[in-house]
Protein backbone atom coordinates (compact mmCIF):
# COMPACT_ATOMS: atom_id res chain seq x y z
CA UNK A 1 0.00 0.00 0.00
CA UNK A 2 1.57 3.18 -1.31
CA UNK A 3 0.16 5.61 1.28
CA UNK A 4 1.50 3.52 4.11
CA UNK A 5 4.93 3.42 2.45
CA UNK A 6 4.90 7.19 1.97
CA UNK A 7 3.82 7.63 5.56
CA UNK A 8 6.58 5.41 6.95
CA UNK A 9 9.30 7.01 4.83
CA UNK A 10 8.41 10.62 5.52
CA UNK A 11 7.69 9.96 9.17
CA UNK A 12 11.28 8.71 9.49
CA UNK A 13 12.57 11.76 7.65
CA UNK A 14 10.64 14.05 9.99
CA UNK A 15 11.67 12.11 13.06
CA UNK A 16 15.40 11.87 12.40
CA UNK A 17 16.42 15.09 10.66
CA UNK A 18 18.17 17.09 13.36
CA UNK A 19 19.64 20.49 12.66
CA UNK A 20 17.45 21.92 9.94
CA UNK A 21 18.31 22.97 6.40
CA UNK A 22 20.46 20.40 4.70
CA UNK A 23 20.25 17.91 7.57
CA UNK A 24 17.16 16.32 6.04
CA UNK A 25 18.85 15.87 2.67
CA UNK A 26 20.77 12.61 3.33
CA UNK A 27 17.66 11.10 4.95
CA UNK A 28 15.49 12.06 1.99
CA UNK A 29 18.06 10.60 -0.38
CA UNK A 30 18.14 7.38 1.66
CA UNK A 31 14.38 6.93 1.67
CA UNK A 32 13.40 8.33 -1.68
CA UNK A 33 16.31 7.30 -3.93
CA UNK A 34 17.97 4.30 -2.27
CA UNK A 35 15.25 2.45 -0.35
CA UNK A 36 12.17 3.06 -2.49
CA UNK A 37 13.46 4.22 -5.87
CA UNK A 38 10.77 6.90 -6.15
CA UNK A 39 13.23 9.32 -7.73
CA UNK A 40 16.51 8.74 -9.55
CA UNK A 41 19.60 10.67 -8.54
CA UNK A 42 19.11 13.35 -11.25
CA UNK A 43 15.50 13.94 -10.21
CA UNK A 44 16.56 14.08 -6.57
CA UNK A 45 19.15 16.73 -7.40
CA UNK A 46 16.52 18.69 -9.35
CA UNK A 47 14.31 18.50 -6.27
CA UNK A 48 17.06 19.89 -4.03
CA UNK A 49 17.69 22.65 -6.58
CA UNK A 50 13.97 23.53 -6.72
CA UNK A 51 13.83 23.52 -2.91
CA UNK A 52 16.68 25.99 -2.81
CA UNK A 53 14.91 28.35 -5.14
CA UNK A 54 11.48 28.31 -3.49
CA UNK A 55 10.52 29.20 0.07
CA UNK A 56 9.80 26.36 2.46
CA UNK A 57 11.85 23.66 4.18
CA UNK A 58 13.55 20.98 2.05
CA UNK A 59 11.70 18.19 3.86
CA UNK A 60 8.24 19.68 3.23
CA UNK A 61 9.08 20.47 -0.39
CA UNK A 62 10.31 16.92 -0.93
CA UNK A 63 7.29 15.36 0.71
CA UNK A 64 4.92 17.34 -1.48
CA UNK A 65 6.96 16.70 -4.65
CA UNK A 66 7.45 12.97 -4.12
CA UNK A 67 3.90 12.42 -2.85
CA UNK A 68 2.46 14.11 -5.95
CA UNK A 69 4.67 12.11 -8.27
CA UNK A 70 3.95 8.75 -6.64
CA UNK A 71 0.29 9.03 -5.64
CA UNK A 72 -1.18 12.34 -6.81
CA UNK A 73 -2.69 14.95 -4.51
CA UNK A 74 -3.73 12.51 -1.74
CA UNK A 75 -0.14 11.20 -1.79
CA UNK A 76 1.21 14.74 -1.43
CA UNK A 77 -1.05 15.40 1.55
CA UNK A 78 -0.16 12.06 3.14
CA UNK A 79 3.59 12.56 2.73
CA UNK A 80 3.53 16.18 3.95
CA UNK A 81 1.45 15.38 7.02
CA UNK A 82 3.64 12.36 7.88
CA UNK A 83 6.70 14.53 7.59
CA UNK A 84 5.50 17.08 10.17
CA UNK A 85 3.76 14.64 12.51
CA UNK A 86 6.92 13.77 14.53
CA UNK A 87 7.68 17.49 14.97
CA UNK A 88 4.15 18.15 16.18
CA UNK A 89 4.40 15.48 18.85
CA UNK A 90 8.00 15.98 19.96
CA UNK A 91 8.12 19.77 19.90
CA UNK A 92 4.81 20.10 21.74
CA UNK A 93 5.97 17.71 24.47
CA UNK A 94 9.33 19.44 24.84
CA UNK A 95 7.76 22.92 24.90
CA UNK A 96 5.37 21.72 27.57
CA UNK A 97 8.21 20.25 29.62
CA UNK A 98 10.31 23.36 29.10
CA UNK A 99 7.54 25.72 30.19
CA UNK A 100 7.25 23.56 33.30
CA UNK A 101 10.87 22.69 34.19
CA UNK A 102 13.06 25.00 32.07
CA UNK A 103 15.90 22.49 31.79
CA UNK A 104 17.20 20.46 28.92
CA UNK A 105 20.80 19.28 29.26
CA UNK A 106 20.24 15.69 28.07
CA UNK A 107 18.73 17.11 24.95
CA UNK A 108 21.67 19.42 24.33
CA UNK A 109 24.05 16.51 24.98
CA UNK A 110 22.42 14.37 22.33
CA UNK A 111 22.49 17.29 19.95
CA UNK A 112 26.19 17.92 20.50
CA UNK A 113 26.96 14.42 19.28
CA UNK A 114 24.55 14.60 16.36
CA UNK A 115 25.87 17.83 14.90
CA UNK A 116 29.19 16.41 13.63
CA UNK A 117 27.45 13.31 12.29
CA UNK A 118 24.98 15.47 10.41
CA UNK A 119 27.84 17.39 8.75
CA UNK A 120 29.41 14.10 7.67
CA UNK A 121 26.16 12.84 6.19
CA UNK A 122 25.48 16.08 4.33
CA UNK A 123 28.99 15.73 2.89
CA UNK A 124 28.25 12.21 1.79
CA UNK A 125 24.94 13.19 0.14
CA UNK A 126 26.75 16.10 -1.53
CA UNK A 127 29.30 13.67 -2.97
CA UNK A 128 26.58 11.55 -4.56
CA UNK A 129 25.06 14.68 -6.09
CA UNK A 130 28.44 15.61 -7.56
CA UNK A 131 28.99 12.08 -8.88
CA UNK A 132 25.62 12.29 -10.59
CA UNK A 133 26.51 15.74 -11.97
CA UNK A 134 29.99 14.82 -13.24
CA UNK A 135 29.32 11.33 -14.58
CA UNK A 136 25.54 11.26 -15.12
CA UNK A 137 24.04 7.85 -15.64
CA UNK A 138 27.23 6.33 -17.15
CA UNK A 139 28.02 3.13 -15.34
CA UNK A 140 31.61 3.77 -14.30
CA UNK A 141 33.59 6.66 -12.92
CA UNK A 142 36.57 7.23 -15.18
CA UNK A 143 38.39 10.15 -16.76
CA UNK A 144 36.97 9.28 -20.17
CA UNK A 145 33.33 9.50 -19.10
CA UNK A 146 33.72 12.73 -17.12
CA UNK A 147 31.61 15.69 -18.25
CA UNK A 148 34.36 18.28 -17.99
CA UNK A 149 32.02 21.21 -18.60
CA UNK A 150 30.23 20.31 -15.37
CA UNK A 151 33.51 20.14 -13.45
CA UNK A 152 34.40 23.62 -14.72
CA UNK A 153 30.94 25.00 -13.80
CA UNK A 154 31.31 23.47 -10.32
CA UNK A 155 34.72 25.09 -9.86
CA UNK A 156 33.43 28.50 -11.01
CA UNK A 157 30.50 28.20 -8.58
CA UNK A 158 32.78 27.35 -5.66
CA UNK A 159 34.87 30.44 -6.39
CA UNK A 160 31.75 32.63 -6.70
CA UNK A 161 30.45 31.34 -3.37
CA UNK A 162 33.65 31.36 -1.35
CA UNK A 163 35.54 34.28 -2.79
CA UNK A 164 32.78 36.62 -3.91
CA UNK A 165 30.20 35.50 -1.31
CA UNK A 166 27.50 35.49 -3.98
CA UNK A 167 23.98 34.47 -2.94
CA UNK A 168 23.50 30.68 -3.48
CA UNK A 169 20.31 31.17 -5.50
CA UNK A 170 22.18 33.37 -8.00
CA UNK A 171 25.07 30.91 -8.13
CA UNK A 172 22.72 28.07 -9.03
CA UNK A 173 20.93 30.11 -11.69
CA UNK A 174 24.28 31.10 -13.14
CA UNK A 175 25.36 27.46 -13.21
CA UNK A 176 22.25 26.65 -15.23
CA UNK A 177 22.88 29.53 -17.64
CA UNK A 178 26.52 28.47 -18.10
CA UNK A 179 25.41 24.95 -19.02
CA UNK A 180 22.82 26.23 -21.52
CA UNK A 181 25.53 28.40 -23.08
CA UNK A 182 27.92 25.47 -23.28
CA UNK A 183 25.26 23.24 -24.86
CA UNK A 184 24.41 25.89 -27.47
CA UNK A 185 28.05 26.39 -28.41
CA UNK A 186 28.55 22.62 -28.58
CA UNK A 187 25.40 22.38 -30.73
CA UNK A 188 26.58 25.09 -33.12
CA UNK A 189 29.91 23.36 -33.61
CA UNK B 1 0.82 36.89 31.72
CA UNK B 2 -1.82 39.01 33.41
CA UNK B 3 -2.98 40.31 30.09
CA UNK B 4 -3.39 36.77 28.75
CA UNK B 5 -5.56 35.74 31.65
CA UNK B 6 -7.84 38.70 31.27
CA UNK B 7 -8.25 38.24 27.54
CA UNK B 8 -11.74 37.29 26.41
CA UNK B 9 -12.73 34.63 23.87
CA UNK B 10 -12.97 37.26 21.13
CA UNK B 11 -9.41 38.30 21.86
CA UNK B 12 -8.20 34.71 21.50
CA UNK B 13 -9.84 34.44 18.12
CA UNK B 14 -8.09 37.62 17.17
CA UNK B 15 -4.76 36.18 18.27
CA UNK B 16 -5.34 33.02 16.23
CA UNK B 17 -6.19 35.05 13.13
CA UNK B 18 -3.13 37.25 13.51
CA UNK B 19 -1.00 34.16 14.20
CA UNK B 20 -2.34 32.45 11.09
CA UNK B 21 -1.71 35.33 8.72
CA UNK B 22 1.68 36.31 10.08
CA UNK B 23 3.03 32.72 9.88
CA UNK B 24 1.49 32.33 6.42
CA UNK B 25 3.22 35.49 5.28
CA UNK B 26 6.56 34.52 6.79
CA UNK B 27 6.42 31.06 5.27
CA UNK B 28 5.52 32.32 1.80
CA UNK B 29 8.23 34.94 1.54
CA UNK B 30 11.16 33.63 3.51
CA UNK B 31 13.95 32.24 1.37
CA UNK B 32 17.02 30.84 3.01
CA UNK B 33 15.75 28.25 5.40
CA UNK B 34 14.73 27.77 8.99
CA UNK B 35 17.27 29.96 10.74
CA UNK B 36 16.08 33.00 8.84
CA UNK B 37 12.41 32.32 9.51
CA UNK B 38 12.99 31.92 13.26
CA UNK B 39 14.71 35.31 13.35
CA UNK B 40 11.77 36.88 11.53
CA UNK B 41 9.34 35.22 13.92
CA UNK B 42 11.20 36.82 16.79
CA UNK B 43 10.90 40.23 15.09
CA UNK B 44 7.18 39.75 14.59
CA UNK B 45 6.09 38.18 17.88
CA UNK B 46 8.58 39.70 20.33
CA UNK B 47 9.36 43.12 18.87
CA UNK B 48 6.16 43.63 16.87
CA UNK B 49 3.26 42.18 18.87
CA UNK B 50 4.98 41.83 22.28
CA UNK B 51 3.31 38.46 22.73
CA UNK B 52 6.43 36.68 23.95
CA UNK B 53 9.34 38.12 25.96
CA UNK B 54 12.86 38.07 24.57
CA UNK B 55 14.36 35.56 27.00
CA UNK B 56 11.60 33.04 26.48
CA UNK B 57 11.83 33.41 22.71
CA UNK B 58 15.53 32.50 22.87
CA UNK B 59 14.70 29.26 24.66
CA UNK B 60 11.80 28.50 22.34
CA UNK B 61 14.15 29.05 19.40
CA UNK B 62 16.63 26.63 20.95
CA UNK B 63 13.88 24.04 21.21
CA UNK B 64 12.85 24.59 17.59
CA UNK B 65 16.42 24.28 16.39
CA UNK B 66 17.35 21.24 18.40
CA UNK B 67 14.20 19.18 17.84
CA UNK B 68 13.98 16.88 14.83
CA UNK B 69 12.20 18.17 11.75
CA UNK B 70 12.18 21.39 9.76
CA UNK B 71 13.11 24.43 11.86
CA UNK B 72 10.40 26.59 10.27
CA UNK B 73 7.72 24.06 11.24
CA UNK B 74 9.16 23.63 14.74
CA UNK B 75 9.31 27.40 15.18
CA UNK B 76 5.65 27.67 14.23
CA UNK B 77 4.78 24.95 16.75
CA UNK B 78 6.61 26.52 19.70
CA UNK B 79 5.23 29.99 19.05
CA UNK B 80 1.70 28.73 18.35
CA UNK B 81 1.72 26.49 21.41
CA UNK B 82 3.06 29.22 23.64
CA UNK B 83 0.38 31.66 22.50
CA UNK B 84 -2.71 29.49 22.31
CA UNK B 85 -1.95 25.90 23.27
CA UNK B 86 -2.63 23.01 20.92
CA UNK B 87 -5.06 25.03 18.79
CA UNK B 88 -2.43 27.70 18.35
CA UNK B 89 0.19 25.14 17.34
CA UNK B 90 -2.17 23.62 14.78
CA UNK B 91 -3.03 27.05 13.37
CA UNK B 92 0.62 28.01 13.00
CA UNK B 93 1.58 24.67 11.39
CA UNK B 94 -1.23 24.88 8.86
CA UNK B 95 -0.23 28.40 7.91
CA UNK B 96 3.41 27.35 7.61
CA UNK B 97 2.93 24.41 5.28
CA UNK B 98 0.29 25.91 2.97
CA UNK B 99 2.71 28.09 0.94
CA UNK B 100 5.40 25.45 0.20
CA UNK B 101 2.69 22.87 -0.50
CA UNK B 102 1.07 25.02 -3.18
CA UNK B 103 4.28 26.34 -4.65
CA UNK B 104 5.80 22.86 -5.01
CA UNK B 105 2.55 21.47 -6.44
CA UNK B 106 2.62 24.12 -9.15
CA UNK B 107 6.35 23.72 -9.77
CA UNK B 108 5.98 19.98 -10.10
CA UNK B 109 3.34 20.35 -12.82
CA UNK B 110 5.72 22.55 -14.77
CA UNK B 111 8.62 20.25 -14.01
CA UNK B 112 6.84 17.33 -15.67
CA UNK B 113 5.84 19.50 -18.63
CA UNK B 114 9.22 21.04 -19.26
CA UNK B 115 11.77 18.52 -18.01
CA UNK B 116 12.40 17.26 -21.55
CA UNK B 117 12.63 20.70 -23.12
CA UNK B 118 16.21 21.26 -24.31
CA UNK B 119 16.81 24.55 -22.47
CA UNK B 120 15.15 23.46 -19.25
CA UNK B 121 17.01 20.16 -19.13
CA UNK B 122 20.36 21.86 -19.81
CA UNK B 123 19.55 24.50 -17.20
CA UNK B 124 18.67 21.86 -14.61
CA UNK B 125 21.77 19.85 -15.46
CA UNK B 126 24.00 22.88 -14.98
CA UNK B 127 22.26 23.66 -11.72
CA UNK B 128 23.31 20.22 -10.44
CA UNK B 129 26.89 21.46 -10.47
CA UNK B 130 25.70 24.68 -8.79
CA UNK B 131 23.82 22.94 -5.99
CA UNK B 132 26.83 20.63 -5.54
CA UNK B 133 28.98 23.71 -5.04
CA UNK B 134 26.50 25.22 -2.55
CA UNK B 135 26.48 21.98 -0.54
CA UNK B 136 30.27 21.75 -0.69
CA UNK B 137 30.58 25.25 0.74
CA UNK B 138 28.00 24.56 3.48
CA UNK B 139 29.87 21.38 4.45
CA UNK B 140 33.16 23.27 4.44
CA UNK B 141 31.78 25.93 6.79
CA UNK B 142 30.07 23.50 9.16
CA UNK B 143 32.98 21.05 9.10
CA UNK B 144 35.65 23.65 9.77
CA UNK B 145 33.53 24.96 12.65
CA UNK B 146 33.66 21.51 14.21
CA UNK B 147 37.39 21.03 13.57
CA UNK B 148 38.10 24.46 15.08
CA UNK B 149 36.06 23.48 18.16
CA UNK B 150 38.97 21.10 18.91
CA UNK B 151 36.69 18.61 20.63
CA UNK B 152 38.22 15.18 19.96
CA UNK B 153 34.93 13.33 20.40
CA UNK B 154 33.15 15.54 17.86
CA UNK B 155 35.92 15.13 15.29
CA UNK B 156 35.93 11.33 15.77
CA UNK B 157 32.13 11.21 15.40
CA UNK B 158 32.33 13.31 12.23
CA UNK B 159 35.02 11.13 10.62
CA UNK B 160 33.35 7.93 11.77
CA UNK B 161 29.96 8.95 10.42
CA UNK B 162 31.52 9.96 7.10
CA UNK B 163 33.35 6.64 6.69
CA UNK B 164 30.25 4.68 7.72
CA UNK B 165 27.96 6.56 5.33
CA UNK B 166 30.13 7.26 2.33
CA UNK B 167 32.42 4.22 2.20
CA UNK B 168 30.46 1.42 3.88
CA UNK B 169 27.03 2.71 2.72
CA UNK B 170 25.56 2.24 6.19
CA UNK B 171 21.97 3.46 6.45
CA UNK B 172 21.61 7.11 7.54
CA UNK B 173 18.94 6.15 10.10
CA UNK B 174 21.37 3.76 11.86
CA UNK B 175 24.11 6.38 11.95
CA UNK B 176 21.80 8.99 13.50
CA UNK B 177 20.49 6.60 16.15
CA UNK B 178 23.98 5.44 17.13
CA UNK B 179 25.27 9.03 17.38
CA UNK B 180 22.24 10.08 19.44
CA UNK B 181 22.94 7.20 21.86
CA UNK B 182 26.60 8.22 22.09
CA UNK B 183 25.43 11.76 22.94
CA UNK B 184 23.08 10.52 25.65
CA UNK B 185 25.82 8.33 27.12
CA UNK B 186 28.23 11.28 27.13
CA UNK B 187 25.70 13.44 28.98
CA UNK B 188 25.13 10.80 31.68
CA UNK B 189 28.88 10.29 31.98
CA UNK B 190 29.46 14.04 32.45
CA UNK B 191 26.64 14.26 34.99
CA UNK B 192 28.19 11.41 36.98
CA UNK B 193 31.59 13.06 36.88
CA UNK B 194 30.18 16.40 38.05
CA UNK B 195 28.48 14.67 40.96
CA UNK B 196 31.72 12.88 41.87
CA UNK B 197 33.59 16.18 42.02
Amino acid sequence: MIYLKLFLSFFQIGLLSFGGGYAAMPLIQGQVVLSNGWLDMAEFTDLITISQMTPGPIAINSATFVGLKIAGLPGAVAATVSCILPSCIIVTVITKLYLKYRKMDLFQGVLNSLRPAVVAMIASAGISILISAFWGKSSGISLGTTKWSMVVIFAVCVVLLKKFKLNPVWVMLLAGVMKVGEAMIAGAM
Amino acid sequence: MQKNKMSAVGNKKNILLKLFFSTLYLSAFTFGGGYVIVTLMKKKFVDGYHWIDEEEMLDLTAIAQSSPGAIAVNGAIVVGYKLAGAVGALTAITATIIPPFFIISIVSVFYNMFRNNFFVSQMLEGMQAGVGAVIASVVYEMGSGIVRGKNAASIIIMSGAFIAGCIFNINVVCIIIVCALIGAARTFFERGRKKAE
